[in-house]
């Protein structure tokens, strides 16, 4: 099966979405299942159609365009993903969803400045977005003139969104490495060029790249980051995750919301079709880019190819997959964390109810895989009372998630060492996190029968 | 589990894991081992003795079936079960349970095949035909119904034959050779087409009536998705049925009711199962009844058949697949 694009990354990262984006647009044709061909909504205007999705040929231009704003603006109301006094990272990949993101966003944020302007007490403030944009040439195999254009047409883009003015970072994905010690980019090369698995190294460059997009968010002050995955993006997560075995973790990545990040991450087009984004960056003359990654032969872009196939055959094929996958139960960081019961919006208050989220539980008990940071599944938690090796990055292997130590980690011990070596602080340091928490809590137990207290945690 | 054995696998060498000293010849996708004939198979035979053990899925004296279709899996089912049943004297009556649709030409190359495990493992053989289950020969429906719909009556009628034909015989317990790429083929199916309640439980022993018959263009689509899957990642079926089994399914998660059909018994959330509807259609001469994506379109609320005509017993527990 060949792949259907040169994007063929995974996962429930920003840069995913080229992976299905890139179907051309069809040119508009009668529909049969609306032979007036007349829009559903104001019954005025011709519709348009020829794009997919479910709605595709019921609405005119106009229609259309509010109808996507209204699913956007639905999700981030719903789930309390951006009030008044946040500050929202845009992660921007220059792909048509980020892209449509970043205009939803700012059309959100200058309607909210208006009213600002308007009102006389000037109470309610208007929240800040900032955008980033993870330059991956370290890594991609692409000519760096080709990084260099890319990264203009993002500044042309984030520039031309004014007002509000809106910062734009461009941040090599070298950052997840301290910029005084000066090796990050050999260290990072050395790590992928570790990972053997075609697949295992697409997934680890999403774990990185999630890794910078933290690290900018929380260097700068940002307490949301917005993604742009879309339906059909989710969809082929949600199937690619089923074939590696990550059948437990999966609802932590669909959600609008996951908070298991220092910065919680929201995805407020989960709703909305890649089809439908496409449409939109044609009417409105949205500018995007995409980098000339090389063939793909990865399980990635074997999903990615196997749902576009599902969904030119069912057009809705993508949201049964999404709706079935969203029926799994969600984790407690699938939510918002700050928000308290008083100031939830209705709507917010009763999806929570609906997935039995409590909001003043406390935080979850789960433990997380180091290197991926999905949630572990029981059989994937290693007792520490058990762990006979002292050896740091045996450790670290054990502590990890099957399907990273499948794809991702080298198996044999001698370049494990040298792996664990080169990786991020940050990664190590979640590991040593896992170990310590655990301590903690045996010494939470046995605290009546300690003497006294000894070192703490580094 | 497979950790240490995987982090120690030399990648250069293709002697057998286990032994020491014959050559590998076969990699387990679930162990990625590189094993030699021999060793394969004695893992494999104990593997599944420690799993009969372990979920006590017989009792002794007990008369049980082997679904036999020809197929490898059933195949290698066969020789497993009686090579184990002779070793550890389970005290098992095993015999083979084949079923002949009656289309002519079409299954004398896999009948062949049972009637030679038959004779290689000393196994009785019992035919159950399409006539005795349902009335009608496979022939008989096309020449009703025409080629175009037949693959519904094959579906409908294959997965229950089995059953049927063990009810019939009445044996205790009808073991069937699911395999792997059975079973992540059903997980796929169930997230494509949203069935949530089941996605916790197609990967459990048994199976029971499937919701929609009519050839789906993605059923076509997903099983080849799954050979290409394994071309690349060997390791991907087992995945998925891991994927299955770790599904988060909140238990307030509504399953189908599970109820009998009320003409024959078998297991069916309506009245009549698919079966019954579609043989009342065959019998009243009025074949393209029950075809279709329409659920049933006799006695379609939900009934619990507490009064059952015919019943068949022995299926709630009493399939199981290996
Ligand atoms: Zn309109
Ligand atoms: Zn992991
Ligand atoms: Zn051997
Ligand atoms: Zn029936």
């Amino acid at each position: 099966m060949a792949c259907n694009g040169s994007g063929c990354q995974s996962g429930s990262c920003y840069k995913d979405e080229d992976a299905t984006c890139n179907q051309p647009i069809k040119s508009e044709e009668t529909d049969s299942t609306n032979p007036t061909n007349v829009c559903i909504k104001c019954k005025l205007n011709d519709a348009v159609s020829g794009y997919g999705g479910i709605d595709d040929g019921r609405f005119c231009a106009d229609c259309f365009k509010t109808n996507l704003f209204g699913k956007f603006r639905f999700a981030v109301t719903s789930n309390a993903m951006i009030t008044p006094t946040d500050k929202v990272l845009v992660a921007f990949s220059g792909g048509p969803s980020s892209r449509v993101a970043l205009q939803f966003v700012h059309d959100m944020q200058e309607r909210a400045q208006r009213n600002f302007d308007a009102s006389r007490d000037r109470s309610l403030p208007v929240f800040g977005v900032g955008v980033v944009f993870i330059d991956e040439g370290a890594v991609l195999s692409i000519p760096s003139s080709e990084m260099e254009e890319a990264v203009e047409v993002v500044r042309e883009v984030v520039s031309s969104l004014v007002p509000p003015r809106k910062e734009l970072h461009v941040v090599p994905i070298e950052t997840v490495y301290p910029s005084d010690s000066g090796d990050g980019k050999e260290r990072l090369i050395k790590v992928m060029n570790t990972v053997s698995d075609p697949t295992g190294r697409e997934d680890m460059l999403i774990c990185l790249r999630m890794l910078a997009l933290q690290k900018v968010a929380s260097e700068c002050g940002y307490n949301r980051i917005v993604l742009g995955s879309c339906i059909s993006r989710i969809a082929c997560h949600v199937i690619s995750a089923t074939v590696k075995g990550q059948g437990y973790s999966l609802p932590a990545d669909i959600q609008y919301v996951d908070a298991r990040w220092e910065v919680p991450v929201v995805l407020p087009l989960r709703d909305c079709f890649a089809q439908e984004i496409n449409m939109l960056c044609h009417l409105d003359g949205l500018k995007t880019v995409k980098l000339s990654t090389g063939p793909c032969s990865s399980i990635n872009g074997l999903v990615s190819s196997f749902v576009s196939l599902l969904q030119e055959e069912n057009p809705s094929r993508e949201s049964t997959i999404v709706r079935t996958a969203g029926k799994l139960t969600p984790f407690q960081f699938n939510r918002i964390p700050e928000i308290i019961d008083g100031n939830v919006p209705l709507a917010t208050r009763r999806r929570q109810k609906r997935y039995n989220l409590k909001s003043n539980e406390s935080v979850s008990s789960e433990s997380f895989c180091p290197l991926c940071n999905s949630p572990l599944n029981k059989s994937e938690i290693v007792d520490w009372s058990n762990m006979d090796s002292h050896q740091n990055s045996d450790n670290f292997y054990n502590t990890c998630c099957s399907s990273c130590q499948f794809q991702i980690l080298p198996s044999d011990s001698t370049s494990m060492e040298q792996f664990y070596m080169d990786l991020p602080q940050s990664m190590v340091g979640r590991a040593k996190q896992a170990s310590n928490g655990d301590l903690s809590l045996l010494r939470e137990q046995i605290q009546d029968f300690l003497l006294s207290d000894g070192e703490d945690e580094k | 589990m497979e950790g240490e054995g995987e982090r120690e696998r030399k990648r250069g060498g293709r002697v057998c894991c286990v032994c020491n000293e014959a050559r590998a010849s076969v990699k387990r996708p679930k162990t990625l081992q590189h094993m030699c004939r021999e060793c394969f198979f004695h893992a494999f035979e104990s593997e599944i003795h420690h799993l009969i053990l372990n979920n006590s899925l017989f009792s002794p004296g007990e008369r049980v079936a082997i679904g036999a279709s020809g197929g490898k899996d059933s195949t290698v089912l066969a020789y497993v079960l009686s090579k184990l049943n002779r070793l550890h004297n389970y005290g098992l009556h095993l015999f083979l349970l084949s079923v002949d649709e009656g289309i002519t030409g079409y299954r004398d190359d896999s009948l062949q095949t049972v009637h030679r495990n038959h004779l290689q493992y000393q196994l009785p053989l019992q035919v159950v035909s399409y006539k005795d289950l349902y009335g009608w020969t496979m022939d008989q429906i096309v020449d009703v119904i025409g080629f175009k719909n037949n693959c519904t009556f094959c579906g409908v009628f294959r997965r229950q034959a089995l059953d049927r034909g063990a009810a019939l015989l009445k044996v205790d317990k009808l073991v069937t050779g699911h395999n792997a790429d059975d079973i992540a083929e059903t997980v796929l199916l169930n997230l494509l087409r949203g069935d949530v309640a089941r996605l916790s439980r197609c990967t459990s022993i048994t199976t029971g009536e499937d919701g929609i018959y009519s050839p789906n263009a993605y059923r076509g689509f997903a099983r080849e998705f799954i050979k290409d899957l394994e071309r690349i990642r060997p390791r991907a079926i087992l995945d998925i049925i891991k994927s299955g089994e770790n599904f988060r399914i909140s238990t307030t998660t509504k399953m189908p009711e599970q109820g009998t059909c009320q003409r024959c018994g078998y297991i069916s959330s309506q009245k009549w199962c698919k079966a019954c509807v579609l043989l009342d259609g065959l019998n009243r001469g009025l074949p393209k009844l029950g075809i279709g994506r329409s659920r049933g379109s006799v006695g379609s609320e939900n009934g619990n058949g507490s009064k059952v005509e015919k019943s068949i017993q022995g299926k709630q527990c009493g399939t199981l697949d290996f």
